[in-house]
């Protein structure tokens, strides 16, 4: 699976919001697109991974 | 000629953009209507940037009024204390071009209203200031709305080095300004410079795609 640019080994079969909680990242903060698409917010927790998946992942930070 | 009480009539301000920007730019940027949420450090600095270059219409939004802690990096002064960013903002557009359409709305922008508030403009500027703000913005356009490019500001916190601010288009439609890192999560406080650096690439990126340019 491919995350930013970087190939990652997924181990076992996993969600999307499980694989993002275990890297550190704060759901509420988060926008995604798998494969090309965003994923809307509702779908994070349904989504599940596969080797071939390509992420992009933002995680915001405050201050404007 | 020029005194106090002189406004320059809509031609010779679009002749004097003209001059500077060349004719065929500045049919582009007059074309322009952007919508920018938030009217903080980011939006403020940003709209009185695209109102410089002679942007057709700006869509101000903001809920809130001018405080005392904004002074310090948000285009506003001390006889804006107390006033909605929307009207002070709208006051200070007008003083450098007077002929920029402006339409305000003084809103919170939530989940349930963002798509309806900017569905008509193909260019957003999120210029929040909370990250879970600036998350929900970028999540329900991009989902919601198709056609609609959307440039966002993230990490300008602190006085790190000016140089790692930057332009990164991350995914189809969605731009991002700033350091990426640089939050008030982490006691960064928020200072005129850089967050002036992150306004300045947004508008520049607002700027190219109003060009046609849609590369960072």
């Amino acid at each position: 699976m491919r995350v930013n640019g970087v190939e990652i080994q997924l181990e076992n079969t996993m969600s999307l919001s499980k694989f993002l909680l275990e890297q550190g990242y704060d759901l509420k903060r988060v926008a995604i697109e798998r494969n090309g698409a965003i994923v809307p917010k509702g779908m994070i927790s349904q989504i599940l991974l596969s080797p071939e998946d390509t992420l992009e992942v933002v995680s915001f930070v405050g201050g404007g | 000629m020029v005194g106090e009480r002189y406004v320059p009539t809509k031609k010779e301000l679009e002749e004097a953009l003209i001059k500077r920007h060349s004719l065929s730019v500045q049919e582009k940027i007059a074309k322009g209507r952007v919508a920018i949420a938030g009217l903080g450090g980011l939006g403020s600095n940003i709209a009185m940037m695209l109102a410089r270059l002679g942007v057709g219409e700006l869509f101000l939004v903001d809920f809130d009024q001018v405080d005392l802690s904004n002074l310090n990096r948000q285009c506003y002064g001390v006889r804006h204390l107390g006033v909605k960013k929307t009207e002070a903002l709208q006051a200070q557009i007008k003083e450098v071009n007077p002929y920029v359409q402006i339409k305000t709305k003084t809103i919170r922008v939530t989940e349930e209203n963002a798509v309806e508030l900017f569905l008509e403009y193909p260019i957003v500027c999120e210029a929040f200031d909370q990250a879970e703000n600036k998350a929900m913005l970028v999540n329900t356009i991009l989902q919601h709305c198709p056609n609609i490019k959307i440039v966002s500001g993230s990490g300008m916190g602190g006085y790190g080095s000016s140089n790692e601010i930057g332009t990164k288009k991350v995914m189809n439609n969605f731009y991002i300004c700033g350091d990426l890192v640089s939050g008030i999560e982490k006691n960064y406080g928020l200072m005129a410079p850089r967050v002036q650096l992150c306004a300045s690439h947004q508008a520049n990126m607002i700027l190219r795609l109003l060009l046609g340019i849609e590369e960072e």
